[in-house]
C-alpha cells in the first residue's frame, strides 16, 4: 500500500482517535479503561503490541496518574497520548489544571459521559464542561472523521509556542465512540508535511537546568496568569489558522471556532455541541423546507469560547434556542450562560431560550429539536431568558 | 565510599528550610551522589516549599514541582520519556515526604514500581506532615504527639512499614538509611542509581521543628534513633532483607524520647512497653 | 530550550535571597581542624567549604543559618559559635 493513499475504513470514532494519535507519532500512551472510552486505549495497546506504533505503553494505575505520566513524557521533550471520560476526567482533575498552569502542550480525547451521581455509563456533557475553568483548550467534534481530524490538529494547536497550552477534543458517548461510520484516514507522509516533529520549550533539560512548574506570590502568579490568558484568547486565532491548513492538505474544513449553517436570514437559530449537530442539520433543513426561517451553529470551540465569531452569526437572529447537554446545577446550561455573555452589549440582542436534553445517555430526537425552534420563533428579541428541561 | 572521595560541588543550597534540616542534608547529599546529569520532583512538601518559589531555584539541576498525590507517577513519565531519547544516563530522582508517599502518594507508588521505569523515589522521613505544621501521617512514630493527636492524645498507631509494602511489589532494591549516617546513606543513592528499573530509598530525616530539639541536635538524634532501634539501617535486594549497619551502642528508648517534646508526654510505663516491643524486634 | 520560556520557571541555581541573617553567631574555627570533613558532610547547607592547601575548613557565612550542627559533631570540639571577625572563619 502506498503510504500517500490515505484509507476508508468502518470504524467508530474511538479507533479513528487512536489512528490519530499512531499517525501524530505519539512515543507513550498512558491510559486508564474507562466506559465508553476504553475502546481508544486497547486499539493504541494493540497497535503497540503488534509493531505497527512506535511507542510505549505505561501501564499506570488510575487516572490521576495516567495523567501526571502524560505530563512527565511531555517534560521529557517527548509526545504523549491519553484519553478518558467522566469519573476518570474528574479524577484528573487536579492534574488537568497543573497540566495547563505549567504550559505543558497534551492532547487529550474525552468521551463525554455523565457524571455521577445519579450514576450512569451514557452521555451527555457535564463532565467536560465541568472541567471549563481549568485552562484546557477544548473542542468538540460531531462525527469520528472529525475526532480524528482534530487530534491531528490539536498537536499543532497545542505545540504552537504561540500557544503551549494543552487541548481537550471531546467526542460524544456511543453515538460517535462506538458508532462505525466511513472514515478516511490518512496517510503518514501528509500527516508529517502537517504535524512536525515536536519542538519542546519546558523541559527538564540537564544542559539547561531550570526549576520548571514552580510557585509564586502575588505579582509573579498574576503574571504567569495573565500571559495564560493570552495565550488562550490567540488560540481562537491559530485554532482557524490551523485548521485552514489542515483542509489544504487533506480537503476537510470544519468552519474554524464554530460552524454556521443556513444562518442567513434566520429568525431562529439553535445552537449544539457534538453529534446531536447531525439531527439538528436534517431538522433546519426539513423546517426551512417548510418555510421557516431557522439556522444551527455548531460551537465547536467552547474555550476559547467564540465570542466575535457568535456576536457576528446571531447579531440580526431574532431568538437563539441553546441545547445544552449539561447543566451547572443552581443555574442553567453552560452554552447559555457563556453565550449570554458574549452577546452583551449588542443592541438588540437575540433572545436565548435555554434547553436542557440529552443527559444520561437520553436521545433528543428531531421532534424534540423542531420544538425548541418553533419556541425559538415565537420568542421576542430581548425577551427573559427561559429554562426548560426537554424530553421529560 | 570515602568522605574525601564525596564530591565537592554543592547542587542544593540556599533553600528556606530550616536551620539544621535533614531534609535539606539528604537533598544536598543525594545530589553529591547523582551529580548534575539528574532531574528532580518534588511534590508538595518542605523540601518544594523551601525550594520553589520564584525566584529562587536552589536545585542547581533542573527540577519540578508535582501534585502531592503524584510524585511516583511523575518520575514514571519522565522515565519513560527519557528512554524514549535515549537517556537514561540521566537520573530521574523524586523526594516525597513521608505523607507524600505513605498516605496520599501510595497508589502511585504502587502503580509507578508496577510499570517498572527506571527512577529512585527518596521518601525523607520526618514522621509527620511537617510543612503544614506537625500533623500525623501514618508515618508518624506511636507515641509521638502531633497537633492532629494532641495531647492527651498520642499517635496510636506503628509506623506503616514501607520497606514491606515495596518489597511485596518485587521491587529490585530499596533501602532504609538515615542522614546521620551519609556514607551509608550515599553508598545506597549510588547503588539505586545503577539499577535499571524503580528503586525506593527510605531515609529518616530528624526534624528540629517538628520533633521538638534544638538545631545543633539533628545528626545527635539520628544516631540516638538507630541505636535505640527505632529505625533499622538495610537493604532489600535480590528478593531478601539485610541490615547494612549494626550500630555499636545500644540505648535505652528512654534516651530518645526524652530528647524530644513530642515524647516528653509518654509515661515510664508506656516508655517500658515501648521499649518491650522494640526488644522483640517490633520498631514502632 | 527557547529564549524565553512561559509559565512558572526560574532558571536553576538563582538564589539571590542568602540565609546568612538569620544567625548573629557563626561557626569559628577555634581550635586544631584535623581536616576529617565531618562537619562538611553534616552541613545541610553546603556552607563549608574545604581548604585542601591548608588542610582545614573555611565557612561561607553568606549561607550559614547558624544550626550549630558543625559545632556539635567535631571530633575534636574546634569550632565554636561566636561572633565572627572575618567572612570566613578563619
Amino acid at each position: 500500500m502506498s503510504t500517500k493513499t490515505p484509507v476508508k475504513k468502518y470504524i467508530t470514532a474511538n479507533e479513528a482517535v487512536a489512528h490519530a494519535a499512531k499517525l501524530a507519532r505519539v512515543e507513550v500512551v498512558a491510559a486508564y479503561p474507562i466506559t465508553p472510552q476504553t475502546s481508544i486505549v486497547e486499539k493504541l495497546a494493540s497497535f503497540i503490541a503488534n509493531g505497527e506504533m512506535d511507542a510505549d505503553f505505561l501501564k499506570v494505575e488510575s487516572e490521576h496518574s495516567a495523567l501526571t505520566a502524560c505530563m512527565g513524557v511531555r517534560m521529557a521533550g517527548v509526545r504523549a497520548f491519553t484519553s478518558t471520560s467522566s469519573q476518570g476526567l474528574e479524577y484528573m482533575h487536579e492534574m488537568l489544571a497543573y497540566v495547563s498552569g505549567g504550559r505543558y502542550p497534551l492532547v487529550l480525547v474525552n468521551v463525554c459521559r455523565s457524571v455521577a451521581l445519579p450514576w450512569s455509563i451514557w452521555g451527555d456533557q457535564q463532565d467536560a464542561i465541568q472541567q471549563r475553568d481549568t485552562g484546557w483548550i477544548q473542542i468538540f467534534t460531531e462525527t469520528g472523521q472529525e475526532a480524528l481530524d482534530m487530534v491531528l490538529q490539536a498537536y499543532r494547536i497545542a505545540e504552537d509556542h504561540r500557544i503551549l497550552l494543552p487541548v481537550m477534543i471531546c467526542m460524544d458517548s456511543f453515538i460517535q465512540s462506538h458508532t462505525e461510520e466511513l472514515v478516511e484516514i490518512p496517510d503518514q507522509e501528509s500527516v508529517d508535511l502537517f504535524l512536525p516533529a515536536y519542538d519542546p520549550v519546558v523541559t527538564l533539560d540537564v544542559d539547561n537546568p531550570y526549576s520548571i512548574s514552580v510557585g509564586g506570590f502575588g505579582k509573579h502568579y498574576a503574571r504567569w496568569r495573565k500571559e495564560q490568558q493570552e495565550a488562550a484568547e490567540k488560540a481562537r486565532e491559530v485554532i482557524v489558522e490551523v485548521g485552514d491548513e489542515f483542509a489544504r492538505i487533506f480537503g476537510r474544513h470544519y468552519g474554524g471556532l464554530i460552524e454556521p449553517y443556513r444562518c442567513e436570514g434566520a429568525e431562529a437559530v439553535i445552537l449544539t455541541m457534538g453529534a446531536f449537530t447531525g439531527t439538528a442539520r436534517e431538522v433546519v433543513d426539513e423546517m426551512r423546507a417548510d418555510g421557516k426561517a431557522v439556522g444551527l451553529i455548531k460551537v465547536r470551540a467552547f474555550r476559547p469560547f467564540p465570542v466575535p465569531q457568535l456576536r457576528q452569526a446571531l447579531s440580526q437572529v431574532k431568538a437563539a434556542a441553546v441545547l445544552d447537554r449539561d447543566c451547572s446545577w443552581g443555574y442553567e446550561g453552560a452554552l447559555a450562560t457563556d453565550l449570554k455573555a458574549a452577546l452583551y452589549g449588542l443592541p438588540n440582542p437575540p433572545a436565548v431560550l435555554n434547553f436542557i436534553g440529552g443527559l444520561g445517555g437520553a436521545d433528543v430526537p428531531p421532534e424534540q429539536m423542531k420544538y425548541m425552534l418553533d419556541k425559538a420563533l415565537g420568542a421576542e428579541r430581548g425577551a427573559p431568558s427561559s429554562l426548560e428541561f426537554i424530553g421529560l | 565510599m570515602k568522605l574525601k572521595e564525596v564530591s565537592k560541588e554543592e547542587l542544593f543550597r540556599c533553600s528556606y528550610g530550616c536551620a539544621g534540616c535533614a531534609a535539606v542534608l539528604a537533598v544536598r547529599l543525594t545530589l553529591k551522589v547523582l551529580g548534575r546529569k539528574s532531574v528532580c520532583i518534588v511534590p508538595a512538601n518542605c523540601i518544594s516549599t523551601v525550594s520553589c518559589y520564584y525566584p529562587q531555584a536552589p536545585f542547581f539541576v533542573p527540577m519540578t514541582v508535582m501534585a502531592f498525590a503524584a510524585t511516583a507517577a511523575a518520575l514514571s513519565g519522565i522515565s519513560a520519556g527519557f528512554k524514549r531519547r535515549g537517556r537514561e544516563d540521566i537520573h530521574v530522582v523524586g523526594f516525597a515526604g513521608d505523607g507524600g508517599t505513605a498516605d496520599i502518594g501510595i497508589q502511585a507508588l504502587s502503580g509507578a514500581i508496577d510499570c517498572g521505569n527506571k527512577f529512585i523515589y527518596i521518601c525523607y522521613d520526618n514522621e509527620a506532615y511537617m510543612n503544614t505544621g506537625i500533623q500525623r501521617s501514618s508515618l508518624t512514630p506511636y507515641g509521638a504527639t502531633t497537633t492532629t493527636t494532641p495531647s492527651p492524645c498520642f499517635e496510636n498507631r506503628p509506623k506503616k512499614d514501607m520497606m514491606r509494602i515495596v518489597a511485596a511489589h518485587d521491587i529490585p532494591y530499596a533501602a532504609t538509611a538515615c542522614t546521620s549516617y551519609p556514607l551509608d546513606f550515599m553508598q545506597k543513592v549510588e547503588k539505586a542509581s545503577k539499577v535499571n528499573g524503580p528503586t525506593y530509598i527510605h531515609v529518616l530525616v530528624p526534624c528540629p521543628t517538628g520533633w521538638g530539639f534544638a538545631p545543633d541536635l539533628t545528626i545527635e538524634l539520628g544516631r540516638m534513633a538507630v541505636e535505640a532501634g527505632m529505625w533499622k539501617l538495610t537493604e532489600f535486594e535480590h528478593g531478601e532483607f539485610h541490615t547494612t549497619y549494626t550500630p555499636k551502642r545500644k540505648r535505652a528508648v528512654a534516651e530518645y524520647f526524652e530528647m524530644q517534646t513530642r515524647f516528653r508526654h509518654l509515661s515510664p510505663e508506656e516508655i517500658e512497653a515501648i521499649q518491650r516491643e522494640i526488644d522483640v524486634g517490633q520498631v514502632s | 530550550m527557547k529564549e524565553s520560556i512561559p509559565g512558572p520557571v526560574s532558571k536553576a541555581g538563582t538564589v539571590p535571597t542568602k540565609m546568612g541573617s538569620w544567625s548573629t553567631v557563626k561557626p569559628v574555627l577555634k581550635g586544631k581542624c584535623t581536616f576529617c570533613l565531618f562537619c562538611w558532610i553534616f552541613c545541610p547547607e553546603g556552607a563549608i567549604i574545604q581548604d585542601e592547601a591548608n588542610r582545614k575548613v573555611l565557612f561561607n557565612y553568606e549561607d550559614c543559618k547558624g544550626c550549630g550542627i558543625c559545632v556539635r559533631e567535631c571530633p575534636t570540639k574546634a569550632i565554636e559559635m561566636a561572633e565572627p571577625k572575618s567572612g570566613r572563619g578563619e
